[in-house]
């Protein structure tokens, strides 16, 4: 990153992080409303209309794909003048080396594309940028996604999603997919950014630049569209009943709706009353450290 | 107050010092009077205690005249003197009372005056206990003017359900022990300056400090009073050693206390407490360094910093030992003012006193010597403080890693519901699922991306009306959300109502809480008393009904529907307790139908 020291970033200068889904079962089964190349060509003009808005705007896209994800431009690397169109050559080596990753010949099943590791990537930067001095531009990351939410990612997601809570870095997310998804709708609601399910998906460019081209600033004068509101309510682990009122293990948080000898998450045992405490709390350490 | 009124002599008088006019004051319900003796004096009283603020009294004292002072809501002030204070104390509860009442009745603007206090006979702390309560709190205050004064429930019932109320507030206002006092010469040395005599003023308060200062004066008090001498004899010698100190005179000093034994030890410098000292240096902390902190502060200075007449810095060996220093005692004094009142017996009987003060400290001393080996716990903390790292085997901390095994689960526990609040379904997930061979999947990828690299972007992004489309969509989808309230926890819609109509919302859910509290406490309907009480609750709450639509109407109609979802939770709650009344009344009356004889 060649970050002149001479910049004077003022408060509407913006590192607009985006994480483009390029999960090619995805784009498979949008094929026939939505290509990837519909895509692209809504995607490119918008970023360049961003570099546009603000001469020391900087755009940095990352591919997230099935096996991996990295980073596919940065505009701050960039030639002067060389628009967006030219992240193109790195995805398709992405796209190349995201097949050579894969192990099996075909997918059966639900098919998420890694979005904990591009988010944990985006924060990476971000707090690079963070640390290159006391003035630099305002960041946030947007989320460009289609494909199903992988419940395997939760925990690390979650905690991507927190840590950009921390550090005040919004997460605006578009969803392209067929179906909203609870993780960017949580990342969206607990950062403070736009969540968006466009209608009309060919009319994205017109989606992204009227809700998502707009400075962490400028927002502050805009009414940008609003979360409904998240459901926080859990449902228990056991039977996926959504309760009010439940048991949680201490050991991992798991939820069950009632009193189980074991947490089927952890495998932590519970102890049954107070006076056996601290026999079970014995038998726990046992159970674990074997 | 049991025959209503109070006729008391007393002097009007129209200041503190005036003298007064003497005469009779008679004090009834409403209002109180005062005849003077002589009919030609025009200082003829006849005022409503309605119009009565306020009362002021005189502490009781021997030297202090019985005043008691009435202050009237315009300004100004009625001042009775009493022959004693027991008349006055009549007076002034009466008055404390009846000020209670028409204060109340007269906020209310009812006639209904002394009502509400005629079904139980109130001790006065009680009293001022409520109105206390009614004070600081206004909403309390509000609803209790709505329902006692308003007829609906009588003073008890109300109270009733805030017993704790009030005994909470009892037991905070239980009496706070008094600290000791802190100022350190309180015994001056005071002369006449005519004779040679000095006086020395001690009282029970100064006593007990001394004691608790001075552990060498306690013991000798305990040892010398009374089989060696009285009291009396002990406090002049006492008083004599004090004398000797304030002089300064180390010379003199030494040379009574070589006449006079008993003299000596209050002259000494005291073992007791230097060996207190000692025990509690043991207790500080050993590694802490006191040396090194040299030169923070004044104490490498000479006399500590105290600015002393140099004169007689001599330290002659035979008279240190009645040489006190002033930081010493400043120290001690700061130590037992912060140690507080530690007994808890009465300050009169010296020899009490004397005694539970050494039997604390003795318990004191048992506790900490009990184990014997201090030396060897100091040893052990001075180990366990300066522990080397290094030199420690590794601690193995019970802690096992935390393995979870399917992290899954806390996505499956939260999607259902979130996808749930966005109108979804999961059906189109399932959907979604759908065999695909990788290899094909990549490369249409990879043509889709060479697609766009050759033909570039296109010219227009957008259609014309497809932007339209989308923004119409846009606006009209922010624009119903702006409306969208009671989602967001952050915003409330109370506060987008006018101020008033929030207060009276608020306030009708308060009352309505209240009368049904009491409605329902009082099922089921044993007495005749429950009964009317019922009917009466029900009488209430029918009333508020059309306040509740009134408040819906006056509000813009943009938030009429807001406010008639606040409304409707107080509605069904009333509609159950009128359900729950009617079924009641109709039980009853078929009931009566079969029994016609006598039941209510």
């Amino acid at each position: 990153m060649t970050t002149v020291p001479s910049k004077l970033y003022a408060d509407d200068v913006s590192l607009l992080m985006v994480l483009i889904d390029t999960n090619p079962f995805f784009w498979s089964t949008v094929k026939n409303t939505f290509t990837f190349s519909n895509f692209l060509s809504h995607v490119l003009p918008f970023l360049n209309s961003i570099l546009l808005l603000n001469q020391l705007n900087q755009v940095v896209v990352i591919a997230t794909g099935y096996n991996s994800c990295d980073y596919i431009y940065d505009s701050s690397l960039a030639a002067p003048n060389q628009r967006a169109e030219s992240l193109l050559g790195k995805l398709e080596e992405f796209v190349t080396r995201d097949e050579e990753l894969s192990q099996q010949n075909s997918i059966e099943g639900v098919w998420s594309s890694l979005l904990s590791g591009s988010l944990s990537m985006a924060l990476c930067y971000i707090q690079k940028v963070f640390r290159s001095g006391p003035l630099h531009p305002q960041p946030r990351i947007l989320c460009l996604h289609g494909s199903p939410d992988g419940p395997g990612q939760y925990v690390a997601i979650m905690n991507s999603i927190f840590s950009a809570q921390r550090s005040t870095v919004p997460i605006d997310s578009c969803v392209i997919g067929s179906q909203h998804s609870a993780f960017l709708q949580q990342a969206s609601y607990i950062t403070g950014g736009v969540y968006l399910k466009p209608q009309q998906l060919e009319g994205l460019f017109q989606y992204l630049s009227t809700v998502f081209a707009a400075d962490l600033h400028c927002r502050s004068f805009l009414q940008l569209p609003k979360p409904v509101g998240v459901d926080f309510r859990a449902s228990c682990f056991c039977h996926k009943n959504t309760i009010d009122m439940g048991y949680i293990c201490s050991v991992c948080l798991s939820i069950f709706c009632k009193h189980h000898k074991k947490c089927s998450t952890c495998g932590s045992v519970f102890g049954q009353a107070q006076t056996n405490v601290a026999s079970a709390s014995d038998r726990k350490r046992k159970t674990t450290e074997t | 107050m049991t025959d209503g009124q109070v006729i008391k002599r007393a002097r009007y008088k129209s200041s503190v010092k005036d003298f007064g006019v003497p005469g009779v004051l008679k004090m009834t319900r409403e209002r109180f009077f005062f005849m003077p003796n002589d009919p030609k004096s025009s200082a003829r009283l006849n005022v409503e205690f309605r119009l009565v603020k306020g009362h002021k009294f005189t502490k009781e004292g021997s030297n202090k005249q019985a005043l008691l002072n009435l202050t009237v809501d315009q300004g100004g002030n009625y001042i009775f003197e009493f022959d004693t204070f027991s008349d006055r104390d009549a007076c002034r509860e009466y008055v404390a009372t009846a000020i209670a009442v028409s204060g109340e009745a007269g906020r209310a603007g009812s006639e209904r005056s002394a009502a509400p206090l005629q079904d139980e006979q109130l001790s006065h702390a009680e009293m001022e206990r409520r109105i206390r309560l009614l004070q600081e709190d206004s909403e309390l205050q509000k609803l209790h003017k709505q329902l006692v004064i308003g007829g609906v429930l009588s003073e008890a019932e109300f109270w009733a359900t805030r017993k704790k109320l009030l005994d909470e507030n009892a037991s905070r206002k239980s009496k706070q022990q008094v600290g000791l006092r802190n100022d350190m010469f309180h015994v001056k040395p005071s002369s006449d300056g005519q004779s040679n005599k000095v006086t020395f003023n001690l009282t029970p308060e100064i006593i007990h400090q001394i004691f608790a200062e001075k552990p060498a004066v306690r013991q000798a008090f305990l040892n010398f009073v009374p089989s060696k001498m009285t009291e009396k004899e002990f406090w002049t010698k006492y008083s004599r050693a004090e004398y000797l100190h304030s002089t300064k005179n180390v010379v003199v000093a030494a040379a009574e206390a070589a006449e006079d034994d008993e003299l000596a030890v209050f002259l000494k410098q005291d073992d007791m407490a230097a060996s207190e000292a000692r025990r509690k240096i043991r207790r500080v902390d050993p590694t802490l360094d006191m040396e090194a902190d040299e030169g923070d502060d004044y104490t490498h200075l000479p006399d500590h910093g105290l600015s002393c007449d140099g004169s007689k810095d001599v330290t002659d060996s035979p008279y240190e030992l009645y040489r006190r220093s002033l930081l010493q005692e400043l120290n001690r004094h700061a130590a037992v003012v912060l140690e507080g009142r530690a007994i808890d017996v009465e300050l009169g009987d010296t020899r009490s006193v004397a005694e539970a003060l050494a039997r604390s400290k003795q318990d004191d001393l048992t506790d900490e010597v009990s184990d014997g080996n201090i030396n060897q716990e100091r040893l052990d903390r001075i180990s366990r403080m300066a522990e080397i790292d290094d030199l420690q085997a590794p601690r193995d901390l019970a802690v096992a890693p935390l393995c979870i095994k399917d992290p899954r689960d806390y996505f499956d526990s939260q999607q259902a519901n979130a996808i749930k609040s966005l109108g979804d379904t999961l059906a189109g997930a399932k959907q979604m699922k759908c065999s695909l061979s990788t290899a094909e999947a990549y490369g249409s990828l990879r043509d889709y991306i060479s697609e766009i690299k050759t033909s570039g972007l296109n010219d227009s992004i957008v259609k014309p009306e497809v932007a339209l489309k989308v923004l119409n969509g846009l606006t009209q989808s922010i624009s119903s959300t702006k409306y969208h309230l009671g989602k967001n926890p952050h915003e409330s819609v109370l506060d987008r109502l006018p101020y008033v109509a929030k207060q009276e919302l608020l306030h009708h859910w308060m009352s309505i809480q209240e009368l049904l509290k009491h409605f329902w406490s009082s099922y089921p309907i044993t007495t005749t008393h429950l009964f009317t009480k019922v009917s009466r609750l029900k009488d209430a709450m029918s009333q508020i009904y059309p306040k509740l639509q009134e408040i819906k109407e006056s509000v813009q109609s943009d938030f009429r529907h807001q406010v008639s979802l606040l409304v409707q939770p107080m509605l069904q709650a009333l509609d159950a307790a009128f359900a729950h009344y009617d079924a009641d009344i109709q039980k009853r009356s078929a009931k009566s139908g079969e029994r016609p004889n006598g039941f209510v």
